[in-house]
C-alpha cells in the first residue's frame, strides 16, 4: 500500500503543519512517512508545495511523480489547480475555497473553482468559515486535515490524538478549537457542504 | 528534539535535523554556521537542543576557522553552510586539508540543485576532490544521521576534514530516523605540533606529501565502505547503473515500479571506488550514471579518450545537465515513457515570492525610486537577502545581485567606470558577512557612491536568525572605516517618513563622494515571531 499526497498553498498558510499532523498520525498507525518540504525563499508569500508519501513498505523518492498522487490537498484554490498534473487517474482533489490574490494576474475565481469541481473527485470547502465557526480562523489547515480524513489510510481516532498532541503545549482551549475544526472539516466533506456561491457546482 | 525521545523511538526528522543529531551524538563540542537555505536548520536544531555550543558566525569563513581551531584543540566540531557559502570558506577549507586535524572536523555543506533558494547549483563534491578529502553523500535522513556520526570517526582516523554533501531534497526531507547512544566529548589536546599546523612552505610541503601518500589508504577506505555497494545481476547484462546519494531513491522507486533489476553500483563514499566501477564495467557494455548535481562521476568515467563502455548520464544528455532529478527523468533515461497526469485547463499564473506586506524594505525602495527619478541612467547594485525580491515589479530596484557583499564592490567598479549615480543596496547581515571589506576599498578611494544599508535587525530570508552583532554597532563600524561622519546617516524608517528619506537620499546621491545611509526598521516577520514567543511564555 502507498498513499501519496500533494499539499499546496501559499507561503505562510501552514502547508507544513498539515504535513506534520498527517505524517505524525501515519507513524502512529504503523505506516512509514516521508515528507519533502520547501523552506527558504518561496516561503515569502510564494507558491509552496509539500510532497507527503505514506506507505507500508519502504519509501524511496522524496518527491511524487506526475500522475501518481492519491490526494491533492490545497489551502488555496489556484495552488490546488497548479499541481493537478500530479494527480493519479483515481485521485481525489480537495481545496479550501478562499483565494489569496497577491498576484496581479489572478484568474477569474469561478474558473479556478470550476477547474476543481469539474473533476469527478474534486471538492471545495470554505475552510476559513468553518474554522471561524469552530473558534479560530487559524485552524483552517486543521479543517483541511479533517476534510481529507475519509480518504487517508489512517483511522480517525489516530489523527485526533495526533492533533491533540500537536497543540497540547498551547493549552486545552487551543486543542479543543482544533479538534472542533477537524471534526467540522470532516463532516463538511461528508455532507458535501460546499461553498454557498458554488452550490450549483456541487457534485452530489 | 530531546535526548530522551531520541533513544526510544524512530523520529520524523528533517535531513538537516538528522545531521545535527548525528553530530551531537558523535560528541561534538560545538557547531559553527552562517544561515543559508537549505543548510540553516542544522544549526537551528542544535540550538534548540542546547547540548552543544551552536554558534551563528559572521560568515562561512569565520565559521570554518572556528571549527578548525576547535579541532586543533582536540575537540570535535561541525561546521555547516550552503554550497555558495563554501566559496566564502574555500580558503580555510582547502588549507585545512593540508594541516592535521586532531578532533573530528566535519563540514556539512548543502547544495541546491534546481536553485530553489540560490544563485547557482554548484556541486560540492568537486570541492572535496579539489582539497583531496573524503566525502560522504547520504541518500536519506537515516543515512544523514549515520554518516554524520561516521564522518567524525573517519576524520579522526585519517586526521583530515570530511565533507558531508547534502542536497535540498535531502536537507528538507522529513522521514523516520533511528538514533543511537551519545558519545562523550573528546578531551582537550594540550600538545602543540607546529609542523602539523604552521603552514610555512617547508612545513606545508611535508604536510602535503603526507596527505598525498595517504590517498591510497583513503581510496582503500572508500573502496571497502558499506556505502559503496555493487550488486551484479548475472541475468541482466545489457546495462548497469551507478547512482550516488539521493539519486538512488529515484532509481529504486522507478525500478521497483518497472520490475527491473539491472546491475547497480551505489556510491555514498568518495573518492569514487574505482575497483567497483571496473567490476561493473566488466559486467555490462553500457553504464547509466544517475547523480544529483553536476555530472561528477560521469566525467571521471568518461575522460578524454573514447571509453570502452558506453556512458550515459547528465553530460551525455540522457538526463538534463541542470536542475533536480525526479522519477520522471529516470523513467526517460531508461528509454520509457514516464507516468503523466492531466494539467489544469486554465493557465495558471506564477506566484513568485514577494516582500511581506508592511516589509520595511518597501519604504526604502519607494524613497530610493523617487530619489533616482531625475537621473537618466542610475546604477543600483543589490545583494543577497529578502530585499533581492525588490528587483521584481512593482519596485524594480536592483540592476545586479551576484554574491554576498558584491553590491558594494561592484558599485565601486561601476562608479570607477564613470557610470552613475551609483547606489549599492545591502542588508545588515549581508553587510556584516561580506560588505565591510569592499566598503574599506570605497572609503580608501572616497568612491562616488551611496551605500544604502537596509537594517532590519535580523537575517530575515532564512528565518529571522539574529545578526552576529547588534545592529546599533553598524554605524560605528562604518565611521571606524573612515566614512565621513557628515555623510553617514542612520534613519529610523516609517511609512510616514518616506518623503523625508527621499530628501536625504537625494542629497547623498548628489554628494560627490562616498555616503552611507543606514535605514533601520525591524522585519515584520521577526516582530511577529517575537510577539508569539512572548505570548507563549
Ligand atoms: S521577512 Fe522581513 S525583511 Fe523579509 S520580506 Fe518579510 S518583512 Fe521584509
Amino acid at each position: 500500500m502507498k498513499f501519496d499526497i500533494i499539499i499546496a498553498g501559499v507561503g505562510g498558510q501552514g502547508v507544513l503543519s498539515i504535513g506534520a499532523i498527517i505524517s505524525a498520525s501515519a507513524m502512529r498507525a504503523g505506516l512509514r512517512a516521508m515528507q519533502s518540504e520547501v523552506h527558504g525563499m518561496s516561503q515569502r508569500g510564494g507558491a509552496v508545495l509539500a510532497h507527503l508519501r505514506l506507505a507500508d513498505r519502504e519509501i524511496f523518492s522524496p518527491t511524487i511523480a506526475h500522475g501518481q498522487a492519491d490526494l491533492i490537498l490545497g489551502l488555496e484554490p489556484l495552488e490546488t489547480l497548479r499541481y493537478l498534473e500530479y494527480l493519479s487517474p483515481s485521485g481525489t482533489l480537495i481545496t479550501a475555497s478562499e483565494p489569496l490574490k497577491n498576484i496581479p494576474d489572478y484568474p477569474d475565481i469561478d474558473d479556478v473553482l470550476w477547474g476543481i469541481l469539474r473533476h469527478p473527485r474534486g471538492h471545495v470547502l470554505d475552510a476559513t468559515r468553518i474554522a471561524r465557526d469552530a473558534g479560530s480562523v487559524k485552524a483552517a489547515n486543521v479543517v483541511m486535515v479533517g476534510a481529507a480524513t475519509d480518504f487517508l489510510p489512517i483511522e480517525d481516532v489516530t489523527i485526533r490524538s495526533a492533533i491533540a498532541d500537536a497543540f497540547a503545549s498551547k493549552g486545552e482551549r487551543v486543542v479543543e478549537v482544533n479538534l472542533r475544526a477537524y471534526d467540522a472539516g470532516r463532516s463538511a466533506l461528508r455532507h458535501r457542504e460546499v461553498v454557498d456561491e458554488f452550490e450549483t457546482f456541487a457534485v452530489t | 528534539m530531546t535526548d530522551e525521545v531520541l533513544s526510544t523511538e524512530a523520529l520524523m526528522l528533517l535531513g538537516d535535523e538528522a545531521v545535527a543529531l548525528g553530530a551531537l551524538h558523535a560528541g561534538i563540542t560545538a557547531a559553527y554556521a552562517y544561515p543559508g537555505t537549505p543548510a540553516t536548520e542544522i544549526l537551528e536544531a542544535l540550538q534548540r537542543n542546547g547540548g552543544a555550543r551552536a554558534n551563528w558566525c559572521a560568515n562561512e569563513k569565520t565559521a570554518y576557522e572556528a571549527a578548525l581551531g576547535m579541532s586543533m584543540a582536540g575537540k570535535r566540531a561541525l561546521v555547516s553552510m550552503k554550497h555558495v557559502g563554501l566559496n566564502v570558506a574555500a580558503d580555510p577549507f582547502i588549507n585545512s586539508a593540508v594541516v592535521a586535524p586532531v578532533g573530528g572536523l566535519v563540514l556539512a555543506v548543502a547544495d541546491d540543485p534546481g536553485m530553489h533558494s540560490s544563485q547557482n547549483e554548484q556541486d560540492s563534491r568537486f570541492y572535496a576532490d579539489f582539497a583531496r578529502v573524503p566525502c560522504l553523500e547520504p541518500a536519506n535522513a537515516q543515512e544523514a544521521y549515520d554518516m554524520t556520526r561516521e564522518a567524525f570517526e573517519v576524520s579522526e582516523r585519517f586526521r583530515v576534514p570530511v565533507v558531508l554533501r547534502l542536497v535540498t531534497r535531502l536537507a528538507h526531507q522529513r522521514s523516520g530516523v533511528e538514533a543511537q547512544h551519545r558519545k562523550d566529548e573528546n578531551a582537550l589536546n594540550t600538545r602543540r605540533d607546529r609542523a602539523d599546523w604552521v603552514l610555512l612552505p617547508s612545513f606545508a610541503r611535508r604536510r602535503w606529501q603526507k596527505r598525498l601518500q595517504q590517498q591510497k589508504d583513503i581510496r582503500g577506505w572508500a573502496e571497502m565502505s558499506p556505502h559503496n555497494e555493487l550488486t551484479l545481476n548475472e541475468n541482466f547484462r545489457d546495462m548497469g547503473v551507478i547512482t550516488t546519494g539521493i539519486a538512488q531513491s529515484y532509481f529504486l522507486d522507478v525500478t521497483r515500479e518497472l520490475g527491473l533489476t539491472p546491475s547497480h553500483l551505489h556510491i555514498g563514499a568518495y573518492p569514487i571506488p574505482a575497483t567497483l566501477i571496473r567490476d561493473l564495467a566488466d559486467h555490462v557494455p553500457e553504464i547509466l550514471v544517475i547523480e544529483e548535481g553536476y555530472p561528477y562521476v560521469e566525467r571521471m568515467l568518461r575522460g578524454i579518450l573514447p571509453p570502452l563502455t558506453t556512458i550515459r548520464g547528465r553530460q551525455s544528455g540522457d538526463l538534463p545537465e541542470a536542475g533536480e532529478l525526479n522519477q520522471e527523468l529516470v523513467w526517460s533515461a531508461f528509454g520509457l515513457q514516464p507516468p503523466r497526469g492531466t494539467a489544469a485547463t486554465i493557465s495558471i499564473p506564477e506566484r513568485p515570492p514577494r516582500l511581506c506586506d508592511g516589509c520595511p524594505h518597501i519604504d526604502a525602495y519607494n524613497a530610493l525610486n523617487d530619489a533616482l527619478r531625475s537621473y537618466e541612467a542610475p546604477v543600483v547594485t543589490s545583494d543577497i537577502g529578502c530585499y533581492t525580491l525588490g528587483a521584481l515589479p512593482p519596485y524594480n530596484v536592483g540592476d545586479s545581485c551576484v554574491c554576498m557583499g558584491a553590491s558594494i564592490g561592484m558599485g565601486k567598479g561601476a562608479a570607477d567606470a564613470g557610470a552613475g549615480p551609483v547606489v549599492a543596496v545591502i542588508g545588515d547581515s549581508t553587510f556584516l558577512h561580506s560588505g565591510v571589506t569592499p566598503l574599506m576599498d570605497a572609503a580608501a578611494a572616497n568612491t562616488d557612491m551611496t551605500v544604502l544599508i537596509l537594517d532590519n535587525d535580523v537575517v530575515a530570508m532564512t528565518g529571522t536568525q539574529p545578526t552576529v552583532l547588534p545592529p546599533n554597532r553598524i554605524p560605528e563600524i562604518v565611521r571606524g572605516i573612515g566614512v565621513d561622519p557628515e555623510h553617514c546617516h542612520v534613519f529610523e524608517s516609517h511609512p510616514r517618513r518616506v518623503g523625508e528619506l527621499t530628501q536625504l537620499l537625494r542629497r547623498e546621491i548628489a554628494h560627490r563622494g562616498l555616503s552611507v545611509v543606514i535605514v533601520h526598521r525591524e522585519c515584520i516577520e521577526a516582530l511577529k515571531k517575537d510577539k508569539k514567543a512572548r505570548r507563549e511564555s
